[in-house]
């Protein structure tokens, strides 16, 4: 019985690192949801696009290198350099601030007063087309993504629960480093959106955008930062997926353990991405712990949309989301 | 009222009137194939009070939208501070020195009073983002500074008691007067009032031309206003412009607009049949 607890426990604490994942998808969706009132389908793709940019700078790979040769019958494939990765994360940052910058350009200044399945529409579109492009411009094999971050089982933690507990609990390196970046990310939005000139102007504008306009806001400089750094969270969430399960498509996908997750937080709320992560993951590895075993496991599939849908029926502004009170 | 000149005026109260701030010329703005406002032409002079009447309908807001950059006339000049102002985007007219109200309200619900009003600061935040972010010091005493001004319109319009209730809670008298201090924020050389009395009881109208006619006492800003209630109108402005289906049908004192026959058809007459 007391091995089983403190089994229950590392599941748990599991639970809370691959909560913490979620989370860090959850919160780029959050961040333009607030702004613009966007649900950014391409989140998820955001994420994949930047962590195949960032291998492909590392590594030095020449970008459209198949449809080049296919062209011109050359055999390229390398810059032939190996870039640091704190160089090469720059240079992905700054590549999605240029994403950023193009998609506000080429897309939703085009849709602005536009309804918001309208523009719902548009980031479905967009997500496969980042999905394609990032698929020309690197290709579609798996790849590793190395920047240096600690992996493997954290012998501190292992050596420490045995002596206590004689058990060693099995905790990822990987998992506390993202879970320290998200605690920063987390405190470092907030800062910005409660106590910056953007962050107000920023939530302004999520507000009414008429009345933001009069202030002096332009709301055209407000998109780009928002999206901006809505890339900047899918880079770090690239990152972290990459380095744990490789940079592949399947990547993508991952954006949709983001949407119970949302809506368990409400999709308004940057506390309440994080907090819904936790309890999703958490949630379905105990779920798959405890009751798995009784009904014939593979219940992470499902466990998250089934809590999802619960808190639908009960509670649907989600733990943190803003009440809707319609004034009569 | 003195004699009219580019050196200004003295109104019939002692105030001195400046010379022109915002000419409007031979404005006219088209919605299709409809004219809401046809060759219109008027100018704003510092330090005054300056209306803009006329029956339902009659192009008053296109007119407002039109100084604060939200609609672009199809012809016509607009004349700011003795410059020609090309098309501008309504953020680009903020950042010029003039503010406004909306006649049916455009506050941030979600957000309190006091950081309503702080966003009425932002075009006087000068500190950047990077900058911000690596010298935080500098960016937290700007903040300190905005903020004791936005402390001080609020001890001005008496909303002390609400400073941390969230906007979307508050009365509706209440939320107009919040409104005009998120423009106050601004330090506006032009201010413009959209109905800023629509809606309100006796009791609130009579507070909101108090608060009026001080920040024009206090703050010397042009205010430049849209109202239905003539009374009130007659009582604050120094002149009034008076429109009727898009059109100019008077200018002047509001004793000379009273006068005016054409106003009298227009819109007081038919308002005493």
């Amino acid at each position: 019985m007391y091995d089983q607890f403190l089994f229950a426990i590392e599941v748990t604490l599991n639970g809370l690192m691959a909560g913490v994942m979620y989370s860090l998808v959850a919160l780029g969706f959050v961040l333009i949801f607030k702004a613009s009132g966007i649900f950014n389908y391409a989140q998820g793709v955001m994420a994949l696009f930047a962590a195949l940019t960032l291998v492909g700078l590392q590594d030095g790979q020449i970008p459209f290198a198949h449809l080049i040769n296919a062209i011109f019958g050359t055999s390229i494939h390398h810059f032939g350099w190996h870039l640091p990765a704190i160089v090469a994360i720059a240079m992905t940052a700054a590549v999605m601030v240029l994403l950023a910058i193009i998609i506000e350009k080429l897309v939703l200044k085009h849709l602005v007063n536009q309804p918001p399945i309208i523009l719902f529409m548009a980031t479905i579109g967009l997500a496969y087309f980042l999905e394609g492009m990032g698929d020309l411009m690197w290709g579609a094999d798996i790849k590793k993504l190395d920047v240096g971050l600690p992996q493997g089982i954290s012998e501190t933690i292992d050596e420490l629960t045995f002596s206590l507990f004689g058990y060693g609990f099995f905790i990822d390196n990987l998992d506390i480093v993202a879970t320290v970046i998200a605690a920063l990310l987390v405190v470092s939005l907030t800062l910005f959106s409660q106590y910056s000139k953007q962050g107000r102007a920023l939530r302004a504008v999520a507000d009414d955008h008429q009345a933001a306009l009069s202030v002096g806001i332009s709301l055209r400089f407000i998109w780009v930062l928002v999206w901006s750094i809505a890339g900047f969270v899918a880079l770090v969430a690239g990152i972290m997926w990459g380095s744990k399960s490789g940079v592949q498509f399947s990547l993508s996908l991952i954006a949709l353990k983001a949407l119970p997750v949302l809506m368990l937080g409400g999709f308004t709320s940057i506390p309440g991405a994080i907090v819904g992560g936790l309890i999703i993951g958490v949630g379905e590895k105990l779920f798959e712990f405890m009751i798995g075993p009784m009904i014939g496991g593979a219940t992470e599939n499902w466990f998250a949309y089934v809590l999802a849908l619960i808190f639908l029926v009960f509670r649907p502004q989600g733990l943190f989301g803003e009440k809707i009170i319609e004034r009569v | 009222m003195n004699q009219m000149n580019s050196e200004g005026y003295t109104t019939a109260d002692g105030r001195k009137i400046g010379g022109v701030l915002m000419e409007m010329k031979n404005i006219t703005l088209k919605f299709g194939g409809v004219n809401a406002i046809t060759d219109i032409s008027f100018d704003i002079r510092e330090g005054e009070i300056r209306a803009i009447i006329g029956p339902n309908g009659a192009g008053k807001s296109s007119m407002l939208n039109v100084i604060s950059g939200f609609y672009v006339p199809q012809e016509g000049e607009v004349w700011f501070k003795g410059y020609k102002r090309g098309p501008m985007k309504p953020y680009e007219v903020a950042r010029l020195g003039i503010a406004r109200t909306f006649q049916n309200i455009a506050l941030f619900d979600g957000m309190s009073v006091l950081d309503n009003i702080m966003t009425g600061r932002l075009t006087h935040m000068q500190t950047g983002l990077l900058a911000q972010s690596i010298w935080w010091g500098k960016a937290e005493k700007e903040e300190t500074e905005n903020r004791a001004k936005v402390e001080k319109i609020i001890d001005f319009l008496e909303i002390q008691a609400i400073r941390k209730t969230p906007v979307g809670r508050l009365p509706y008298g209440l939320k107009k007067r919040v409104e005009l201090a998120r423009a106050l924020a601004a330090e506006p050389q032009l201010l413009l009032l959209d109905e800023p009395m629509a809606g309100m009881n006796v009791e609130e109208k009579e507070d909101m031309s108090r608060f009026i006619l001080d920040v024009n006492d206090e703050f010397g800003t042009t205010i430049a206003l849209i109202e239905h209630d003539m009374g009130v109108v007659m009582d604050l402005s120094d002149r009034v412009v008076v429109m009727d289906y898009g059109k100019k049908i008077g200018d002047g004192t509001p004793d000379e607009v009273r006068k005016n026959q054409a106003v009298i058809d227009a819109y007081l007459g038919v308002a005493h049949d």
